[in-house]
């Protein structure tokens, strides 16, 4: 064995301390050697390495995921498998999930965000769900940094290389920026998944003798280490680990896709999990720990595309599109008969023991030996917590308050802010109509996919103000879910269940992990009120460039369930004469909000607050208004205020509006006080309306006119929809076609 | 009229295709593996889009020798109706069934929009539906829909009323004289990059495509009756 034979003997790694260049602390290296009762060689410190790393083992933020409630009546799989499933009605279900792929795309953004979008999209087809979305949650630095510009680019294309080629259509997501990301941007990958209950699959290793096969693409040396990377700050030697960063392969996956579908239909198949993060050993050693028993592999049989890959190499590499199977032992053929009319490998490479071990064999010799539970069982950080000093200051600052000389500027200057300009550039290079269910496009407060042969359909979300969670990550966690929700029932969706993506920098420092606590509580108070359980998710640490960590940034992916379709709604105005409704009342909110930031630079003070009790009561009453077909148009307030939503509802329409106001109108226009909602309904129906929706008020009408006529004490202006939305819908495509 | 939607490894609107043509038209439709060698008893033959093989070498280019293509190929001899779109517009190129060849598109990225088509001709059995002229709002959703021939060629496609629909609007991906989609000398194989089963259901807000399917489903009508008179 002329390359394993360079590999440091167990001896060589417990003396020279290799295991911590591999990632392990001396604390979990001494509890390795006494699982093992011995000191592990090269390959098995590997495994220890990779399964304990923060990525896979979720070790520093696990005890605080307990806060979350994860089950509920709809619940039929919480966290802990390949994605969480959701009863929809009619014995159907909804899987989703979202995961992060940040860390590869710094360094290699086109590979790094398709293959999330490929990872994510293995995670819902292994519980046997056909995919039917993709959402993305992306954060960039500020695009003035050509870097930036180009990680954008990259980002955006590499998402549409991968979605576009499979199929399944790109609907929704979100789009910031903002200079905390300048080094490391987030881009989380949320995919949804439709089938029957009577398919469900579990990643289990279950039947002692049944056969252990492997699917889809070859093993090569890319991506070895992914996963201990994802859990190492972003740095100036990041550059050196290009090659831990994967490669993908949509075509491959489309037909492992297509054969996965077919394998589920199948009695011999026991269980099926992604070769994700960690590859071969992740998917093995956890199969294999929740059932209880043991694999043995011979990896001589792994389908290999470079020659002379060593144990080591096989087990951790993250080569794409693989899945690990269980069948039913004696069913090789018929399964193999499956894979080889898609044109793809299935391979048995070992057997389902009784002996709770994953043991490898390498050209006739034993290379490793380790507890199967003992990889998926990582020792739990507890980390200190410390309240940040910027907290304390924030939440004792005088309010702040804007001075505005020029209302219809400052609205422009609002809408041409990258973040809130229109999404055009990026949403025109995804295929957000291929499989023709996409009932509501990107562009409204939810995208909505029919659930194809019902008149249901899924509305799907994903939602953080990182600004507000800077100030205030209690406050800003229970906004997040909030949001989302409220997102959801202006398109007519009840809100089902979420998947988090829980973004943060380094838990080793204090103040971060204090930041986590608060999010996580925050958004499991909201979680529990709203009734939306956590079913899946992910956690993404040490998001850090140069010791600066980016806001905390807990991604809200949601879903809700649309029973009517012929109920759906946008945020667009539909018919002019509609009276146009206000719920709820402005305060004085400006901590933290895209006014405060654009006039001032910076967020600071107290963020809006959320009375939960409130929200809910509002959700409710706006969704049975959406559900008796009383409201044309809804839309929540959120980002700018109510000076964005309305552009947002007469952008892309031919109507005008007349507006007006009561109150200071800064307050009344660019405040961001929580729970409220714009909506517009038509005027024989405003009485109905109003006595399902109470706390509202009527204040203007749609209009057949180009002008925008607000009028607010003693303000009162005019904007031009064509010149403003020429200029919202021009700022990326302007910003991205400048060169260097 | 029983259709047949090619199935190659790649494709990703077989389904669109298939349901356009049993929810929207009413009318039979079977999936075809692209290792079968046969299209008998089919009535139309349906190329959807994806990425075929995917879209390595360059789009269609390993398609085309696919074992149902020679029957594909048949078929359009024979005088069947055979439409393909976008991914199955590249194939039929590669195949020779159709002139010219599509490039990347102008800006060099991929682009999905609804985009306003004019009908060039509708004298078609794919457009007999549609009034001279009409503008109809199809969506496109490719990365290599930049057509191009050379002069002979454009001047023969003119000559011959091939160029079926043209885009309306801004071009989007540079093609050359606008082109949106073209038919072979006889008439009966349309290659086109906007994708009509995309707008054949009420539900999705558009069913402009939808006439596409009938126009098609009228000539075969047409041609039973006729066939039986004689």
């Amino acid at each position: 064995m002329p390359t394993a034979s360079l590999e440091p003997s167990a001896e060589t790694i417990a003396q020279e301390k290799i295991y911590r260049t591999m990632g392990l602390t001396e604390d979990e290296y001494a509890k390795v050697c006494k699982l093992l009762g011995r000191k592990p060689n090269y390959t098995e410190t590997g495994l220890f390495s990779v399964m304990w790393s923060e990525h896979c083992s979720y070790k520093t933020s696990k005890p605080l995921l307990k806060k979350f409630p994860t089950s509920g009546g709809r619940v039929l799989q919480g966290p802990g498998e390949g994605a969480g499933i959701v009863d929809i009605g009619d014995k159907q279900a909804v899987v989703f999930k979202i995961e992060s792929h940040n860390h590869p795309s710094a360094i290699e953004p086109y590979q790094g965000a398709a293959t999330g979008v490929g990872g994510i999209i293995r995670d819902v087809f292994s519980m046997g769900a056909r995919p039917v979305a993709i959402l993305d949650s992306l954060r960039f630095g500020q695009l003035d940094n050509a870097r930036v510009r180009y990680i954008f680019e990259e980002v955006v294309s590499g998402i549409a290389g991968y979605g576009n080629c499979i199929g399944i259509p790109t609907v929704g997501g979100e789009l910031s920026f903002d200079p905390c990301y300048n080094g490391n941007p987030l881009v989380n990958a949320m995919c949804v998944g439709i089938m029957n209950h009577a398919d469900i699959q579990v990643g289990q290793a279950r039947g002692i003798g049944n056969t252990v096969m492997y699917v889809g693409a070859s093993t090569g040396r890319d991506g070895i280490n992914g996963a201990t990377f994802a859990s190492e700050e972003i740095s100036d030697k990041s550059d050196e680990k290009r090659s831990a960063v994967q490669v993908g392969d949509p075509f491959m996956e489309k037909l492992l896709v297509e054969a996965c579908l077919e394998l589920t239909k199948h009695e011999a198949l026991v269980g099926i999990q992604d070769m994700g993060a960690a590859g071969l050993v992740s998917s093995a050693s956890e199969m294999a720990a929740k059932a209880g028993v043991g694999i043995h592999m011979n990896l001589d049989l792994i389908p290999q595309r470079e020659t002379a890959m060593t144990p080591y190499e096989m087990m951790l590499s993250e080569s794409q599109e693989r899945m690990l199977i269980v069948i039913k032992k004696g069913s090789e053929e018929e399964i193999q008969a499956i894979f080889s009319r898609w044109g793809l490998h299935a391979v048995a490479v070992g057997t389902v023991i009784e002996e709770e071990v994953l043991r490898l064999e390498h050209k006739g010799e034993i290379v490793a030996e380790v507890p199967s539970d003992a990889l998926a069982s990582a020792p739990v950080r507890h980390m200190p917590s410390r309240v940040p000093e910027t907290y304390t200051l924030n939440q004792t600052a005088p309010a702040w308050t804007p001075e505005i000389k020029n209302y219809p500027e400052t609205i422009k200057r609002l809408l041409t802010q990258p973040s809130l300009a229109a999404k055009d550039w990026v949403t025109r290079q995804y295929d957000y109509m291929v499989q023709t269910n996409t009932v509501v496009a990107p562009g409204s407060d939810a995208a909505v996919v029919r659930v194809r042969g019902t008149n249901k359909g899924l509305a799907l979300t994903t939602d953080c103000n990182a600004k507000y969670l800077a100030l205030d990550p209690y406050v800003g966690g229970k906004i997040a879910v909030a949001e989302a929700a409220r997102n959801i029932v202006c398109s007519g969706g009840i809100p089902l269940a979420i998947t988090d993506c829980l973004n943060f920098g380094s838990p080793e420092k204090p103040e971060v992990f204090w930041e986590m606590e608060q999010s996580v509580s925050g958004m499991a108070e909201a979680c529990k009120e709203l009734e939306t359980p956590v079913i899946s998710g992910n956690v993404s640490l040490y998001n850090e460039t140069d010791q600066e960590a980016i806001d905390p940034t807990p991604v809200v992916g949601m879903v809700g369930l649309v029973e009517d379709l012929d109920k759906v709604c946008t945020v667009a105005f539909k018919n002019a004469g509609d009276a146009i409704y206000l719920i709820g009342e402005a305060q004085a909110e400006f901590g933290g909000s895209a006014l405060q930031i654009l006039l001032d630079g910076k967020a600071s003070g107290k963020v809006p607050a959320l009375d939960l009790e409130l929200e809910k009561a509002r959700q409710s009453n706006v969704l049975q208004a959406i559900q008796s077909g009383l409201v044309s148009s809804a839309h929540d307030i959120s980002e700018g205020g109510l000076a964005t939503a309305i552009a947002d509802s007469v952008f892309g329409t031919s109507f005008g509006c007349d507006l007006t106001l009561f109150g200071d109108p800064a307050v009344e226009l660019f405040s961001e006080t929580q729970s409220r909602y714009l909506v517009s309904v038509p005027k024989e129906l405003t009485e109905k309306f109003e006595t399902i929706v109470r706390d509202t008020v009527q204040i203007g009408i749609v209009t057949t006119s180009d002008e925008l006529h607000i009028a607010c004490d003693n303000e009162s202006f005019t904007l031009n929809r064509p010149d403003l939305e020429n200029d919202w819908r021009g700022v990326l495509s302007c910003i991205m076609s400048t060169e260097n | 009229m029983k259709t047949a939607v090619i199935v190659f490894p790649g494709s990703n609107c077989d389904q669109d295709m298939y349901y356009a043509i049993k929810d929207g038209l009413g009318e039979d439709v079977d999936y075809v593996w692209h290792a079968e060698t046969s299209l008998d008893g089919y009535d139309a033959i349906m190329i959807p889009g994806g990425f075929s093989y995917g879209d390595y070498l360059r789009c269609g280019a390993i398609a085309r020798f696919a074992g149902i293509m020679p029957a594909v190929i048949k078929a359009a001899e024979e005088g069947k109706p055979v439409l393909g779109v976008c991914n199955g517009f590249q194939i039929l190129l590669e195949a020779g069934l159709l002139p010219g060849a599509l490039l990347k598109n102008k800006n060099l990225k991929f682009i999905c929009e609804t985009v306003p088509l004019k009908t060039e001709n509708n004298q078609t059995m794919f457009t007999s539906l549609y009034k001279e002229g009409e503008i109809i709002r199809i969506p496109i959703a490719h990365g290599e829909g930049n057509y191009y021939c050379d002069d002979e060629t454009l001047a023969e496609l003119k000559a011959n009323h091939q160029i079926v629909f043209t885009y309306a609007g801004e071009n989007p991906n540079g093609s050359r004289a606008d082109i949106a989609g073209i038919t072979n000398r006889n008439g009966n194989v349309l290659g086109m990059m906007p994708h009509p089963e995309r707008a054949a259901d009420a539900m999705l807000g558009n069913k402009d495509g939808l006439r596409l399917f009938q126009s098609i489903l009228n000539h075969w009508r047409d041609s039973v009756h006729a066939n039986c008179i004689s």
